[in-house]
């Protein structure tokens, strides 16, 4: 039952799509812009058709600094939010470089990681790990943070370590936390991805995008960004799905796997 | 007996946001080994502070509370604590539930997996073993709970009104059943609770709390003898001990009448 709901959720999303992309294509047709400023979708699929390897090569390439920097910052943000949660110290000292760096427009220190780090994979990585991260430490921190304090007196009266109630008790409680703060970072790791593409280097979808539009070639700009638009969809429902199996117990899922005993 | 517990001039201190609240003042309790002593008195007495010092949990302001001699200034080994709400884990089916309990003490899984089994079958909750908190009635939970506390044999156990949130029946069930284990195991029980015939009906001994600030004002011997089935409420010796403390909670002017 919940899985055939499921089945069709998506695939009323993929009609809804379908329907929009015909509206679209009809919509050229009776209007016919200029094919400069708005392509019909059959001419973007056409586009994608004429060379598939070059989009599969550079989409993979974002593909991979995406998941690198998401990756990353999931691993990093949740030491991080471990440290800030174990150390009063460390909160101060954290949580302050991070707003600060929240603050920024991160986007105006791309360059500089050009500079640093040069135009290979490495600065579109860091990018993706800056823009990321922080939803990653807050949620996490939360989630360790909001722990029932019963729970906690009750690790103590049995003599629980530091260590183990992190590991048994604030651990497992922050992980529906955890991935609120990944699908959010999904999403972000992309764009920080596509950031640094566009300030240097020779491969990506940004960088398909930028001398794309130095040609005025429309046609490759619309592929390249229904490139990007199916890898974050993707990813995003990826990190679903690893979430429905991860959590079965948590709340949010239960009525999917209901209360019949397994 | 020997003594198990002792208080003496425990006093216990809040600051809070509107100024220092005083929770317990000159304190005095004595608990037998292996009696079970009930904590009765009205809502904000200090029940739970008190219980909360004696498990280790947070300290008193002044005086002393003592562990057969030892001072206690954090949780001492071979204790088990109930709470109000039952604080299962809910990413832990029932049974890793009760396990926590071993776990926590860095003791092996494995070792207590038959107690554990043994523990929730006594309690009715065997087939119910691989089911999560959230698929049992809050009864069965509070059994579970029990059960958890009940792990590593605790020679000490403190509960903390733990029949607070359920309806009369469960309660009677649960009371029954409290009542039973603690007959086959020589282990001293702190009890808290609110109800004067559930506080009678499971002691040894009843110390009665009052407010303003808390302190202990009488302990009752509740010389009915054991077992004790559930009808023992209806008899007079029962009715003597309710309306013996009922009639101390009137002068101290906590119920009126
Ligand atoms: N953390 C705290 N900070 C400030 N005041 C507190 C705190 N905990 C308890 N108190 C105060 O101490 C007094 C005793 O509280 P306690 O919880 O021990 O009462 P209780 O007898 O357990 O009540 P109940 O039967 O309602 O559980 C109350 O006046 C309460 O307001
Ligand atoms: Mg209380």
């Amino acid at each position: 039952m919940a899985e055939a709901s499921h089945a069709q959720g998506i695939g009323g999303t993929f009609a809804v799509l379908l329907a929009l992309l015909l509206a679209w294509e009809a919509a050229v047709w009776f209007f016919t812009p200029a094919p400069i400023l708005l392509p019909p979708p059959s001419a973007i699929l056409a586009e994608l058709w004429s060379s598939p390897r070059y989009f599969l090569r550079h989409a993979g390439f974002t593909l991979w600094t995406t998941l690198a920097g998401f990756g990353l910052s999931v691993v990093l943000g949740v030491a991080l939010a471990v440290a800030i949660v174990a150390s009063r110290w460390a909160d101060r000292v954290i949580t302050t470089i991070l707003v600060v760096m929240n603050s920024l427009p991160k986007v105006a220190l791309a360059p500089l990681f050009v500079i640093w780090m040069g135009t290979g994979a490495e600065p579109k990585i860091a990018i993706a790990v800056m823009l990321a991260i922080f939803s990653i430490v807050a949620d996490v921190a939360l989630g360790l943070r909001s722990v029932d304090p019963d729970a906690l007196a009750l690790a103590r009266v049995h003599r629980a370590t530091g260590w183990r109630i992190l590991w048994k008790v604030r651990f497992p409680n922050a992980l529906p936390a955890l991935f609120v703060g990944m699908k959010v970072a999904i999403s972000f790791a992309l764009v920080g991805a596509i950031v640094g593409e566009f300030v240097g280097g020779s491969a990506g979808l940004g960088h398909v995008i930028l001398i794309a539009q130095g040609q005025f070639d429309t046609v490759r700009v619309f592929a390249a960004l229904f490139v990007l638009g199916v890898i974050g969809t993707l990813l995003f429902y990826m990190v679903e799905a690893v979430e429905r199996l991860a959590l079965p117990w948590h709340v949010s899922q239960r009525s999917q796997h209901g209360s019949s005993p397994r | 007996m020997g003594l198990c517990i002792e208080v003496t001039g425990g006093g216990k201190t809040y600051a809070s946001a509107r100024g220092p609240v005083t929770a317990l003042a000159d304190v005095g309790l004595e608990v037998r080994e292996g009696e079970f002593l009930s904590l009765l008195g009205p809502s904000g007495c200090g029940k739970s502070t008190l219980l909360r010092a004696i498990a280790g949990l947070d300290p008193l302001t002044s005086g002393s509370i003592t562990l057969r001699g030892a001072p206690i200034d954090r949780p001492p080994e071979r204790m088990g604590m109930v709470f109000q709400r039952d604080v299962l884990l809910d990413w832990r089916s029932i049974r890793d539930n009760v396990l926590l309990a071993a776990e926590f003490q860095g003791l092996p899984k494995r070792a207590h997996e038959a107690r554990a089994m043994a523990l929730l079958d006594r309690f009715g909750l065997g087939a119910f073993a691989n089911r999560h908190p959230w698929e049992l009635s809050g009864g069965m939970r509070q059994r579970a709970a029990i059960c958890r506390a009940l792990l590593c044999e605790p020679e000490i156990l403190l509960m903390d009104e733990p029949f607070g949130a359920l309806d009369a029946m469960t309660r009677d069930d649960l009371n029954l059943e409290l009542s039973r284990i603690q007959q086959d195991g020589a282990r001293t029980v702190v009890f808290v609770t609110h109800s004067i015939a559930e506080a009678v009906y499971l002691s040894d001994r009843v110390a009665v709390m009052s407010t303003g600030p808390g302190r202990v004002v009488e302990v009752f011997e509740i010389d009915l003898p054991r077992p004790r089935p559930l009808a023992i409420r209806e008899s007079p010796e029962f009715a003597r001990h309710v309306a013996a403390i009922r009639g101390l909670f009137s002068r101290l002017g906590i119920v009126k009448e």
